[in-house]
């Protein structure tokens, strides 16, 4: 245990304690002259001895402050373990301590794992950002990510049970930077290791925020797969005891060594570390802006469940694509993982301005996808901005701003006007699948091919039949 | 086990006796050392960090979910020892989230929430009243404390105020640091690997006052904790209850180490804790120069473990048989030479050098227990058993002693292993750890001390400044030392010392103040004291339900006082009748039950009548007669009529009765 901070106290005046265990402040010093000395001082990194002008006396070692905090403080790691702030004006004296160094003492480094390998499926793992694997400076909190498979390991021993792991980190980028060019370079990536190592599963680490986007991208990208692929992510950091990351790594591992050859973004089921599930790409939605069981497939069903505690995955859809049929099918090996910036998700609302899309138009977009209300209805307002747009070669497709549910364009006159204009109404796939989609038809296809396309159900973005039970339950008492 | 008389079965010849120490240490003789951590729960609107109300709740709706906790690692690779072995066990935390009273943030599925400014002024109006000074800027930290009470796997906690102190009885205690941190989940069953957590608890804000070492006597520590226990009652904004406070504890005696005590809820047991660790901890420094006395050197332990399953393997031991029937289920031993009676060495009341050792296997092993020579034969092991188990190690069962665990191999193992580096630590006296207290006032090893690696910041909370408007309303919040509130009572109040002292601190000070200020003084603040201190009290000692009253019949009682409808004596009958009628008007009880004073004239007519009726005694005794009648009058009138107009109206009547007699 570290020593609590040593503060003497010695009774003075009016005040009945008082704290007494710097030299005693000279009095008629320069107060500037000392400031200049402080600010050499009071650098991250320095252990320091402070005398305050309230009377506290501190010593502990000043860390970096994060920039958005207010500069007039500074932020002092006492002996105890605890931070805080002193002010710099508060600050009377100071002088440096020497550092000792920093020991391991105390703590604990646990034994490493045999090395043995217990099944021989191979999984890579291929890191793009967001902190699923990481490590904390406990000084300054800061957080980063393992680069290293055998660090990995040491984290998630559980993960040498389900296969033989490689990793690398192709990017390490905030998901919510992530764009169509990032979406091509990892799908790119992808594909390479599947051709090098066949029958690797893949797992792809990526921020949480967008990482549906990206695995509707490798969906429609990679075409056919030949192994499986996972994107998975944490909503709860790694730097914490109950972060969701091991548990979200180990059920993308065992899902990465099934026999599943789709794109999944593998989560958690529930608040609860029960199961996880792994998503079709393409269905799959972040609903939640923190909880861990975030990720859920909209309108349809997951691919499976996954329980990584025992291993066992339970195909829950069917029409699950199975591996081992790739050497017979000739799609396999032709990725398409072109995407075009030239398409736009439009969310519509009440009052909004028909320029808004004839600025797109003037912009050169190539396709726009609409989250229409309801059955996928926009004001009449728009109606002829959006005839202009179709008119001159622009792709306009409507999805539902409800999410769960189709579009219908037939049932009310809007509708009927809509269609009119030239729009496709793209039945209940996801507006941001529509997205990526219409950005990878245009990427790789010719107008009309890209059109057509969008119809077709290539990656399960459709879900065919809606079952009741699609729908989830709120509960209300 | 035969007892004979050899130098070594008489173990302890130099050693003292548990019961003996207990009366006789001489607290500065051995340098006891005690800091306090006293954690108070805060009595605020709503949580430290989400808007959920600050409350228990034993009902309604409640969400149940499992998790895990895993530990994090440093950039140097390390992680926090107790956080790597409760992982190890494999622990299932199973959270029951009520409704009521928690929400996604102690579900750990939201960010915390900025943090509640009510209990940060409060900690700060703490903090200025025993003269801590406030930092400048608070920062929140993350704990690591992986339990399960917390289901982050951390607790969140600032440092508000350093320095400062309080003085009793002419002595100084320094007061080291105060904190404000989020209180732990409850705890509720624990079955195997599977423990459950109620999550309304989680998240109530405490203070936490840490003093220096400066309490040298377990009467001092109890002093100074009800001290600050009264000091922080005067906020007025505490909880009160069992298990809303708690004190930690670091004891020291010279020699000894800094061991921190975990866990005391009541006070009582406070003085206990202290003088049974020190206690320990002088056993533990006498167990070390008999260690040397016997000639034996800390090389001499050695993990050399001998497998004896055969010697157990028909043993008719239900734990013997019940382990050994795991899969892997093994029996080891190791041979201590010349421990004979080590083993048994009390500690603490029913603590052994033994018990400590099985502390150890359980926490880093995961065992049930371990057996040891001085214990054997018994738990259903033979004495035959125990023969072969020495013979099979080498050892002279009269000289030397063993250690046995019996379970799955790994977990034998391991724990034994433990329990040897245990032994080892032996000879330096006193290890450096965390125990957790017994309901006795003993306790248990928990865990090493934890490093530093266990805090980290709070990255979800930017850091806050404690501004002069903070200071300010902290100022507003302080609370009067328990010193000054007594003199205030006793001087501008009036109340006398004992009735004082008592209000200090109590549950009922508040309603006192409350009440006073609200009767602007038409009612005696002594009257109102005893009512609530001395009346209801024993009323409700009595079994009368008194905690069915609410503030506000009170309150109107006592106003129906101070305008001269009941009197002094019927106050407290009415106040018995009103809280078996919780929701009554105090003036309908009082009228329906006779409670309401007289006029002047219907207590004249009582008075004449009783006089007429003695007239007799009168004309015998004259003026002496008059307590006679009074104590007849009164019988009558008791709680309708002020005594002094009773008094006043006898003297008038009884003047003319036997003026107009004669």
């Amino acid at each position: 245990m570290v020593e609590k901070p040593k503060i003497l106290l010695k009774e003075m005046g009016s005040s009945n304690f008082l704290f007494l265990n710097a030299p005693p402040f000279r009095a008629g010093s320069p107060v500037e002259n000392m400031k200049e000395d402080i600010s050499s001082l009071l650098v991250p990194g320095k252990r320091v001895k402070i005398r305050t002008k309230n009377g506290l006396s501190l010593s502990g070692l000043v860390l970096q402050r994060y920039e958005i905090f207010d500069p007039n403080y500074i932020t002092l790691k006492l002996d105890n373990g605890y931070n805080i702030g002193v002010k710099v004006d508060n600050i009377l004296e100071a002088e440096e301590e020497i550092v000792e160094e920093r020991k391991a003492s105390g703590e604990f480094v646990p034994e490493t794992l045999p090395s043995e390998v217990v099944s021989k499926k191979k999984i890579h793992i291929i890191a793009t950002g967001g902190t699923i694997a990481s490590k904390i400076d406990y000084v300054t909190g800061g957080v980063t990510p393992v680069l290293k498979t055998e660090e990995l390991l040491e984290m998630v021993p559980e993960l040498r049970k389900i296969g033989e792991i490689s990793s690398e980190i192709l990017m390490s980028i905030f998901s919510e930077n992530m764009a169509p060019p990032q979406w091509e370079e990892i799908a790119k990536r992808v594909y390479q290791y599947q051709q090098k190592e066949p029958g690797t599963g893949i797992l792809l680490t990526h921020g949480t925020d967008t990482l549906t986007y990206t695995a509707a991208a490798l969906s429609f990208a990679l075409g056919k797969l030949s192994s499986p692929v996972a994107v998975l992510g944490s909503q709860r950091s790694s730097d914490r005891p109950s972060s969701d990351s091991a548990f979200n790594l180990i059920a993308a591992s065992i899902y990465a060594s099934s026999d599943i050859c789709e794109v999944a973004a593998v989560m958690h089921g529930e608040t609860g570390d029960s199961y996880a599930l792994a998503h079709r790409g393409t269905r799959v939605r972040k609903m939640h802006s923190s909880r861990r069981d975030a990720f859920q497939s909209i309108s349809s069903l997951p691919i499976a469940k996954i329980d990584p505690f025992t291993g066992n995955i339970k195909v829950l859809r069917s029409d699950a694509r199975k591996c081992g049929n790739e050497l017979l099918d000739k799609e396999i090996g032709k990725p398409n993982y072109k995407f075009s910036d030239k398409v736009s998700l439009l969310k519509f609302y009440p009052g909004m301005p028909p320029e808004l899309i004839d600025f797109l138009v003037e912009r050169g977009i190539k396709g726009i996808i609409l989250e229409g209300t309801g059955l996928g209805h926009v004001s009449e307002q728009l109606i002829d901005s959006i005839k202009r747009a179709t008119d001159s070669g622009i792709i306009v497709g409507m999805t539902t701003q409800c999410i769960f549910g189709s579009v219908n364009l037939n049932v009310y006159s809007t509708g009927r006007l809509l269609i009119k204009a030239g729009v496709i109404g793209l039945g209940n796939m996801l507006p941001e699948t529509a997205y990526v989609k219409l950005s990878w038809a245009l990427g790789n296809f010719g107008y009309e091919e890209a059109k057509r396309i969008l119809l077709e159900n290539i990656a399960g973005e459709y879900e065919e039949r809606e079952l009741p039970s699609y729908f989830p339950m709120w509960k209300h008492e | 086990m035969k007892k004979e008389s050899s130098p070594h079965t008489s173990p302890c010849g130099s050693m003292s006796e548990v019961s003996d120490v207990e009366t006789s240490l001489n607290w500065d003789h051995i340098g006891l050392k005690v800091g306090l951590e006293i954690h108070q729960q805060l009595k605020t609107e709503r949580k430290l960090f989400c808007n959920c109300r600050n409350t228990l709740v034993e009902e309604g709706p409640e969400v149940i979910f499992e998790r895990r906790l895993r530990p994090t690692r440093s950039e140097l690779g390390e992680v926090d020892v107790a956080a790597y072995f409760e992982w190890k066990k494999g622990r299932i935390y199973e959270y029951h989230a009520p409704l009521l009273a928690s929400c996604l943030v102690e579900a750990d599925e939201e960010p915390p929430h900025s943090m509640n400014k009510e209990a940060i002024e409060t900690a700060l109006g703490v903090a200025l009243a025993m003269d801590s000074r406030p930092v400048d800027e608070i920062h929140v930290m993350r704990k690591i404390v992986i339990d399960g009470s917390n289901t982050t796997g951390f607790q969140r906690t600032a440092l508000v105020s350093i320095g400062g102190g309080l003085e009793i009885k002419g002595k100084k205690y320094r007061i080291q640091t105060i904190c404000v941190e989020e209180d732990a989940a409850r705890k509720g069953e624990e079955k195997d690997e599977r423990i459950s957590y109620v999550l309304d608890r989680l998240g109530i804000p405490l203070i936490e006052i840490s003093t220096a070492p400066d309490i040298n006597s377990p009467e001092e520590a109890i002093e100074v904790a009800s001290w600050i226990g009264t000091l922080l009652r005067m906020t007025g904004k505490v909880r009160r209850g069992i298990g809303t406070i708690r004190q930690d504890l670091n004891v020291s005696i010279a020699g000894g180490e800094k061991v921190e005590i975990k866990g005391v809820q009541e006070l009582e047991i406070l003085p206990k804790a202290v003088s049974f660790e020190a206690m320990r901890q002088k056993k533990l420094l006498e167990l070390k120069e008999e260690l040397y006395r016997r000639g034996l050197k800390k090389d001499d332990i050695v993990f050399s473990p001998i497998d004896v399953t055969l010697i157990l393997k028909s043993s008719k031991s239900k734990v013997v048989e019940r382990n050994l029937s795991k899969t892997k289920g093994k029996a080891y031993a190791i041979l201590l030479r010349n421990f004979k009676g080590l083993l048994g060495f009390e500690l603490q009341p029913n603590r052994r050098f033994g018990t400590e050792l099985a502390d150890y296997a359980r926490f880093y092993g995961d065992v049930k227990g371990l057996f040891h020579g001085d214990e054997l034969p018994g738990y259903g092991i033979t004495e035959e058993e125990v023969r072969k188990i020495y013979d099979s190690l080498g050892g002279d069962i009269e000289k030397d002693s063993f250690i046995l665990i019996i379970d799955e191999e790994e977990k034998a193992l391991k724990s034994l292993k433990a329990a040897i580096d245990r032994i080892k630590a032996a000879f330096d006296g006193v290890p450096k750890e965390t125990r957790s207290i017994l309901p006795d006032g003993t306790s248990k090893f928990m865990r090493p001390q934890p490093g530093a690696a266990r805090m980290y910041p709070e990255t979800d909370i930017p850091p806050i400044p404690v501004s002069d408007e903070t200071l300010k309303r902290a100022l507003s919040l302080k609370p009067p030392t328990p010193e000054e509130k007594k003199r205030f009572y006793e001087e501008a109040l009036g109340l006398n010392p004992s009735l004082a002292e008592q209000l200090i601190g109590s549950e009922q000070q508040e309603m006192f103040e409350r009440l006073h200020s609200r009767l602007k003084g038409k009612v005696d603040p002594t009257t109102i004291a005893s009512l609530l201190l001395v009346h209801m009290v024993s009323m409700k000692r009595e079994g009368i339900p008194v905690d069915n009253l609410n503030e506000e019949q009170i309150y109107e009682s006592l106003v129906l006082l101070s305008e001269g409808k009941i009197t002094k004596e019927g106050l407290p009958e009415l106040i018995k009748l009103l809280s078996e009628r919780p929701n009554a008007k105090p003036i309908d009880i009082a009228k329906s039950s006779g409670l309401l004073t007289m006029g002047e004239k219907e207590v004249r007519d009582i008075v004449k009548k009783i006089i007429s009726e003695n007239a007799k005694v009168i004309e015998e005794r004259g003026e002496r007669s008059k307590s006679l009648l009074m104590g007849l009058i009164m019988k009558e009138l008791r709680g309708k009529a002020p005594g002094s107009l009773v008094a006043k109206l006898v003297e008038e009547e009884l003047k003319s009765f036997i003026q107009h007699r004669s």
